[in-house]
């Protein structure tokens, strides 16, 4: 247990401390080695990394230098990444076996690895972070602390502002101040819906009722999302000190956090900051000596996607199947055990202590006019600079794919921007100027989503892709109703027959007539928005629909069984590697005078395109 | 004390260890199995007579919420679970071929086990490592950047281990 003052007191003495990891010219003789461990660079071995610099530091002596694990820097694409502060070098595909280097090098001799450091857009090499085009446009609010702090110190993370928006509730506002404060911020749900946050908290606080629960949904389940995952991994203080903020403006004691199983170091990650927050007595009964008491509780998805729909995952958290309710009675009325519940999701709480200390005016300076603050977004796909980014609402999606992310790789031609994961739709080139807001992304035919962004360059087919997702949400239909359990079945199976090469005059209009009925009967969001990718691509990319219904062809060769397998004489160099590498003999031929493909025997596995130097195939 | 279906081990004390954390409450449903998937690797029959009696609630119930959610799974796994990341970010970096080849390789479909019980396939939705697009694991080892190339020579390791 610790007292308020003993809170302040670790807060005024560790930032001190911790001046070196956001001042360059801190006054310190301390360096402390920062690195990623999340999961896209844990993945590429950084606690390894991590282990290697510790035992390279304690057999050479080697004093006032610290490793310290932080969440994710953003950069996946370059990872591991190695930051060496106060100077801020950035370091970028560390391996273990550099970490003896750059000790000796960096650290003893005070000199630049200038192998190891990271080559911007622009192919010009960069040594620190913020120098990085991917950084410029980007503004930090609910990753402020990510890449800064080790998530599991809560000191670090008290040193850096922690628990200060809490103490200023709990002593300055009353219930209602809080609920005005975010209202009047313009914060709006990042779970993709994108209602007001201040509306839902004020909503479930009027409820009647003396038992409250306070949820926080962290089944992130867009395939190709990891926003709230990096959240919780970088800094989950911040999630449970706003769940609190949450739980005392509504008047709730009680909140559950629901993650993905899948997510192993988040939910460790967070169970610790849960442990942590008890110890210092931060949870628990009468906090800070108030009458505010509070608990929280871990509890574990089990994969499957629908459980991010608000009512399934109080479904799923009560223990049962996670059947999405019918609403109303919206949970801010009955929720969790028929009781008032509120539910926001990750990114959401992320803004709420920012808030709180920062006002409620600065936050709404930012961004647009009906879409306030910033987005964080997973860029992926066939973009140069994978990663985590945060912009400002309003930021255009061509600075994203382009500024930030670098462009396309390999000369290709951007084709498609993808937002809002099974829910969403493909964005085409000419709206690429489009700003990112709420009600800017509805109008082209997609919507914000909670923040996968996943770009597709000219060798990807629209209708392969429109299958890709329409299987995933047949696979993730809870069954409940009819239409989104038998339509999007239906749905699939016209477009499954369109890439086999068998559709007919006709398919798209009875896509587009099933998609109508989908949208307006579903029960819950995910049916409701389970035909959006096939809708925007057969509105922006119509033509590859016809082409593959009329003409039997697929530009982009991806559906192989309307592919044709044939052999450019102009790029081939007679090298024969295709010849020898076909699994069915179909291809013929000889150094002199070329080589032909058998289309008969031609079975279309590809092997021949992917093993050809040349792109002669 | 045996079970009516045949089945041995009714109870067992890795089971009844897991089941002690949690009171009898209907709402630890999926936290149990959860548990039980993680040391098991599987849900057998038995565990599942066994809850059904603990949070008194009919079998079929827990039948099914075992099989509503992808986590959990009524077959064991392979010693070697190939686990092909289909998320939206490693599918547009071509992780259906990465896929097609793990099947080719070892014969066997998703979600099925080899039959000496070495190795299992299955398709999972998004590991979070998407900066390393395609991506896929062995147990708990993650292989990014993966081409069909690599699939072959690692799998091989591992076929003549």
């Amino acid at each position: 247990m610790k007292s308020l003052e003993e809170i302040r007191k670790i807060r005024e003495e560790k930032r001190k401390e911790l001046d070196l990891r956001v001042n360059l010219n801190a006054n310190t003789r301390e360096k402390h080695i920062l690195v990623c461990h999340g999961t896209g660079c844990t993945s590429s071995k950084s606690p390894k990394i991590i282990e290697n610099f510790r035992n390279i530091l304690s057999e050479k002596n080697i004093e006032n230098v610290r490793v310290i694990q932080t969440g994710c820097f953003g950069l996946c694409a370059k990872g591991p990444i190695v930051i060496i502060r106060p100077e801020d070098t950035f370091y970028a595909m560390v391996r273990p076996e550099d970490c003896e280097e750059i000790i000796n090098t960096h650290i003893v001799e005070g000199k630049i690895v200038e192998r190891l450091l990271c080559k911007d857009i622009d192919n010009s090499v960069v040594q620190r972070l913020d120098e990085l085009t991917f950084y410029k446009k980007q503004k930090r609010i609910a990753l402020q602390n990510c890449g800064i702090i080790d998530p599991e110190n809560i000191d670090e993370y008290i040193a850096f502002d922690g628990y200060k928006a809490l103490e200023k509730v709990l002593f300055e506002m009353s219930q209602d101040d809080v609920i005005n404060e975010i209202t009047e911020s313009g914060l709006r749900g990042r779970g993709g819906a994108g209602f007001s946050t201040g509306k839902k908290w004020f909503f479930t606080k009027i409820a009647e009722g003396k038992q409250k629960y306070v949820v926080c949904n962290a089944d992130e389940g867009d395939p190709g999302a990891f926003m709230d995952r990096s959240i919780l991994e970088g800094d989950p203080h911040s999630i449970i000190e706003a769940m609190m903020i949450a739980g005392y403006a509504v008047g709730a004691n009680k909140g559950y956090i629901y993650v993905r199983a899948e997510y192993p170091i988040a939910v460790h990650r967070f169970q610790t900051a849960i442990d942590q927050a008890k110890e210092y007595g931060i949870l628990g009964e009468n906090i800070f000596g108030t009458e505010f008491s509070f608990d929280l509780e871990i509890r574990l998805g089990a994969g499957a996607f629908v459980c991010g729909e608000e009512t399934a995952l109080l479904e799923s958290i009560e223990g049962r199947s996670g059947r999405p309710r019918l609403k109303p009675p919206f949970p801010a009325n009955s929720g969790l055990w028929g009781k008032p519940t509120l539910i926001n999701n990750v990114e959401t709480y992320a803004n709420i202590t920012k808030i709180i200390l920062n006002g409620a005016k600065w936050y709404n300076s930012i961004g647009t006019e009906n879409s306030k603050g910033t987005k964080v977004f997973a860029l992926g796909g066939n973009v140069v600079n994978v990663g985590l980014v945060e912009v400002p609402m309003g930021t255009t999606l061509r600075e994203i794919v382009y500024d930030i992310g670098g462009g396309i790789p390999e000369g290709r031609k951007f084709k498609a921007a993808q937002t809002g994961g099974p829910s969403g739709g493909c964005i085409p080139e000419e709206h690429l100027d489009t700003p990112i807001d709420y009600e800017s992304l509805m109008q082209i035919g997609s919507m914000m989503g909670s923040g996968g962004l996943i770009v597709m360059d000219d060798s990807k087919c629209m209708v392969n892709l429109a299958k890709f997702y329409l299987g995933f949400t047949v696979d993730e239909s809870c069954g409940k109703c009819n239409p989104c359990r038998i339509g999007t079945k239906r749905m699939l199976e016209i477009l499954e027959r369109i890439t086999e090469g068998e559709g007919e005059t006709g398919n798209i209009e009875k896509l587009e007539t099933l998609a109508e009925t989908i949208k307006k009967a579903s029960v819950c969001g995910l049916g409701q928005t389970a035909p959006n990718p096939v809708l925007s691509t057969i509105k922006y990319f119509r033509d590859e629909y016809v082409a593959h219904i009329e003409d039997k062809k697929c530009v982009t060769n991806e559906c192989k069984a309307l592919a044709k397998m044939e052999i450019n004489s102009e790029k081939c160099k007679r090298c024969g590697l295709c010849a020898k590498n076909c699994p069915v003999g179909a291809i013929t031929g000889d150094r002199e005078n070329g080589y032909v493909i058998d289309t008969e025997k031609c079975i279309k596995c590809g092997l021949c395109a992917s093993k050809c130097h040349f792109g002669a195939i | 004390m045996n079970c009516k279906c045949g089945c041995e081990n009714y109870k067992d004390e890795k089971l009844e260890n897991i089941l002690q954390k949690y009171n009898q409450d209907k709402g630890n449903l999926i936290q149990i199995l959860n548990e039980v998937q993680v040391q098991y690797g599987y849900i057998p029959k038995y565990v599942q007579k066994r809850i059904s009696e603990y949070l008194d609630m009919p079998m079929a119930e827990v039948y099914g919420v075992i099989t509503f959610y992808a986590r959990f799974t009524l077959k064991p796994k392979g010693r070697y679970n190939i686990a092909v990341c289909l998320g939206t970010a490693c599918f547009v970096k071509g992780s259906e071929k990465i896929l097609d080849k793990v099947k080719e390789k070892l014969g066997i479909d998703v979600g099925e086990t080899t039959e000496d019980g070495k190795f299992s396939i299955e398709a999972t939705r998004c590991i979070g490592a998407c900066g390393l697009a395609p991506v896929f694991t062995i147990n708990d080892e993650v292989y990014g950047k993966a081409t069909p190339e690599m699939v072959d020579k690692i799998l091989d390791k591992y076929i003549n281990e």
